[in-house]
């Protein structure tokens, strides 16, 4: 019972992944038919089939479904919207320092206070996606962030990481 | 008309970045701030390259209704966005983690904690 939920969801994710990359492609709209033909459809199940049964043990390997939920997905996405918010500030602000020079660089350290692999690991992606903060290590027994931050100023280190944190906390715990 | 117009504009934004990333990437003084340069612009410029590519193709598919290759552009640049996303922090992670355990100092350094902790 346990691996069959497993194989059902990589099962389910290498079908979408083949149906995303092959909707449109080629001769597959004939007219009359769905978006995808019918050889199309067999070969991907077929392969999505393969795929999960190979695999299923590697992607799946925590007995956590948490993100099967359809709305954590949902929040994912939505959280793309202050993530790209805050690179665009970050990025006038590089771009500022790139032209003036006007650095002061520096590694620091936060405590996201984030439980789940999952979360750190979004949370040390969007830093880095961030300009001007890089992450440079991971202390996973006390989950601590360091990062390179490019001017250490007289703001708290917490700034950096207080924007995505709640959001993180919404879709990753 | 003004589909071309938000066009134009993406690709400027995205030429302008690239090219300040460029110029940081020579300008700065160490591996750390040249990560933020390389990575951080050209980022931002790969972006909004996509997004002109998605823009693109989504007004060509929308008066040409036949030509399915339109379609696939669109959607096999989402792809390569979601993949940009994914894999360039992890990449300047482990430039930076690499850097940092061969002993490379962050130059003008004004706080260094990791140091600290190793040095503990």
């Amino acid at each position: 019972m346990k691996r069959s939920k497993a194989f059902i969801s990589t099962f389910l994710f290498a079908l979408f992944v083949y149906l995303f990359m092959t909707l449109a492609a080629g001769q597959s709209m004939v007219e009359g038919t769905i978006l995808w033909s019918i050889e199309e459809l067999v070969l991907g199940i077929s392969v999505a089939l393969i795929v999960g049964a190979v695999a299923s043990s590697i992607l799946c390997r925590s007995d956590d479904y948490r993100m099967l939920n359809p709305v954590r997905w949902i929040i994912m996405l939505v959280y793309t919207i202050p993530l790209f918010i805050e690179m665009v500030k970050a990025n006038f602000d590089v771009a500022y320092r790139v032209i003036t020079g006007d650095i002061k660089p520096g590694i620091v350290k936060i405590t996201p206070d984030l439980k789940t692999d999952l979360g750190v690991t979004f949370l040390a992606n969007s830093i880095t996606l961030t300009p001007g903060t890089l992450t440079v290590d991971v202390d996973d027994e006390k989950s601590e962030l360091y990062i390179h931050w490019i001017n250490v100023g007289d703001e708290p280190t917490q700034t950096i990481s207080g924007r995505f944190v709640p959001w993180i906390r919404r879709f990753a715990e | 008309m003004i589909t071309f117009t938000i066009l134009y504009a993406f690709l400027i934004i995205s030429v302008l970045f690239n090219a300040l990333g460029v110029i940081g990437l020579h300008r700065f003084p160490d591996v750390y701030t040249r990560l933020h340069a390389a990575t951080k612009c050209t980022t931002f410029g790969t972006i909004f390259m996509t997004f002109a590519v998605i823009v693109y193709s989504g007004y060509m598919y929308y008066w040409n209704p036949g030509q399915d290759h339109y379609l696939n552009m669109a959607l096999h640049t989402v792809g390569a966005l979601v993949a940009i996303l994914v894999t360039n922090p992890t990449g300047a992670h482990a430039i930076a983690r690499a850097a940092h355990k061969v002993g490379i100092k962050p130059k003008f350094a004004v706080i260094d904690e990791l140091e600290k902790k190793e040095a503990k």
